[in-house]
């Protein structure tokens, strides 16, 4: 931990020097979105003052330039997860976008009356709600799978779900709210034993720990540009080449077509066949940079890091009385989901507020991790390897100020 | 008193008030003093929607005038509750719908107003004059 150079990376992001009323800020709503470092910032810049120019359309040379960064950055998120070919990696607006794609694809091409979706408790309503709603369209139902009350996965009750009407597993890499990283390698093996394909958001697991889709052998991997330290409004889906060249088109528009008549379109080879209209394509290069960004400073050391602060935040958050930690796995990441005595979460919010901590309060979207527990909300704290021990104290003291004002 | 002059009342005790904590402490206060809502109104047919914490709230006319009782989960909630209540209860529909809320900024507390601060502020306000308008289509006049 004392290797790892916190001072140079918080000079990396200028935000972090901000104050909010006349207090050093405390960010620690990470799991929400992550803060840029300068490169990012400065690419996005750079290409809106230098370079911008449409993609794929134009011969001219700004286009060119554009368009071949923009394959570049593709070229940049198939290496970072680890991923086979760059027709499997495809730009889309987040994480909800990616799952809403194979959601419906997914239920186009395979979903049938009967047939059963397998999500886990711990998911975000973004990989709850697009799986309902394309059951709902081919009669096909979701089954949950349950969680100990540590938040983990239960094995046991996961093997015995699958059925012959089992047609997918959908299931998150890292939980938003109790912060469990899922044993998902070993459920993605159960599950390709049963047939099943299995998707995997990854929106709070890419920025932790490297991943690597093709040693994971997820058939679908969901990420957000904005949680991994790159731009809003861009993320990645990644399909292996035999789903995403079996699934019909999502969106149609420019780009993802072959040729239009109006009899008959032809769709454009993968994964061009995914990205109907003008893409975001210098969030695109935003992201690639946030990713090369991520390698330079090492995914082990920043999951090193992390896990030293995840164990000091574990003591200090402890031994604050009347502390409900809520995700006790053996395997999670630094978010600490709680609730402090009696206190309402949106209480101790609001004077973590003004003591200059941003956590986030309420159900974290995931209302059904909150019915698992009875509980109506919790406070958040999500860290990532910008944070410090001295930001943890600063949080600790914060919550003794709260148990205060309320006792 | 009519409205404003509650309301003036109120800017003056929060003016020899200092910083946030103070100003939540008095808020908390005003929340421990709220009479407790008739369990009966603590349904989710009398919850407020758009609020992170849970907000009843119950009116009544009685003599033409609209007496509201509140309750919310959350103590600070509860306290711009209970501030709410303090400026419009026992006032006429006519009253409620005219009254201005410019106080709300005087004493500090504007950015609860803003409709991402989830802590249903302005559902609670909107919901008062809700029923102020219910109760006018109904006793016009």
């Amino acid at each position: 931990m004392t290797d790892f150079p916190i001072h140079k990376i918080r000079e990396d992001f200028p935000l972090l020097k901000q104050k909010v009323y006349g207090k050093d800020l405390v960010y620690f709503d990470n799991g929400a979105t992550t803060q840029k470092p300068l490169k990012v910032i400065e690419t996005v810049n750079r290409l809106h003052r230098e370079q911008n120019a449409s993609i794929h359309r134009s011969v001219n040379f700004m286009s060119e330039r554009m368009t071949q960064d923009y394959e570049n950055a593709r070229e940049t998120v198939r290496r970072f997860i680890g991923a086979g070919k760059t027709a499997e990696i495809v730009f889309t607006s987040g994480t909800t976008a990616s799952i809403n794609a194979v959601a419906y694809t997914y239920g186009e091409a395979v979903l049938r009356p009967g047939d059963e979706v397998l999500v886990s408790v711990m998911e975000h309503h973004s990989n709850i709600v697009p799986w309902q709603l394309s059951c709902d369209r081919h009669g096909a139902a979701i089954r949950v799978i349950p969680i100990t009350d540590a938040g983990e996965i239960d094995l046991d009750a996961y093997r015995s779900l699958f059925t012959g009407k089992t047609r997918m597993v959908a299931v998150t890499h890292v939980s938003n709210t109790l912060g469990t990283i899922n044993p998902v390698r070993e459920m993605i093996r159960i599950a390709h034993e049963h047939g099943v394909p299995v998707l995997v958001d990854g929106a709070q697991a890419i920025q932790h720990e490297k991943v690597d889709v093709t040693d994971l052998d997820c058939d679908f991997y969901a990420f957000s540009g904005h949680k991994v330290y790159g731009p809003t409004g861009i993320g990645i889906l990644y399909g292996k080449e035999e789903w995403l060249e079996r699934l019909p088109p999502w969106q149609g528009g420019g780009d993802m077509i072959d040729r239009v008549t109006f009899e008959k379109t032809t769709f454009n080879e993968l994964p061009f066949k995914f990205e109907a209209g003008t893409t975001n394509f210098i969030g695109a290069i935003g992201l690639a940079e946030a990713l090369r960004y991520l390698e330079e400073t090492g995914m082990e050391a920043i999951r090193d890091y992390e896990l030293s602060l995840k164990d000091y935040a574990e003591r200090m958050l402890g031994s604050l009385p009347g502390m409900r930690i809520f995700g006790t796995a053996r395997q999670k990441v630094a978010i600490f989901s709680f609730i402090l005595g009696g206190i309402h979460p949106y209480d101790t919010g609001m004077i973590l507020d003004k003591l200059g901590i941003a956590v986030r309060t309420g159900t974290h979207c995931a209302m059904p991790v909150m019915d698992r527990f009875g509980i109506e909300g919790t406070v958040r704290a999500s860290l990532c390897f910008y944070n410090t021990t001295s930001e943890i104290d600063r949080l600790a003291e914060g919550l003794r100020t709260v148990i205060d004002f309320f006792a | 008193m009519t409205i404003k002059e509650i309301q003036d009342e109120i800017i003056e005790e929060f003016s020899g008030l200092g910083e946030w904590m103070e100003r939540y402490n008095y808020l908390i206060d005003l929340g421990k003093e709220l009479p407790l809502i008739d369990p009966a109104f603590r349904k989710d047919e009398y919850l407020i929607r758009g609020c992170q914490s849970r907000v009843w709230l119950n009116a009544e006319l009685a003599d033409g005038k609209v007496v509201f009782t509140a309750d919310s989960d959350a103590i600070i909630t509860k306290g711009l509750a209970a501030l709410m209540i303090r400026v419009f209860t026992e006032h006429t529909p006519e009253e409620i719908l005219e009254a201005d809320l410019g106080f709300i900024d005087a004493i500090g507390l504007k950015e609860h107003l803003s409709p991402t601060r989830s802590n249903g502020l302005v559902s609670m306000i909107r919901q008062i004059r809700y029923y102020a308008m219910a109760y006018q289509a109904k006793n016009p006049g």
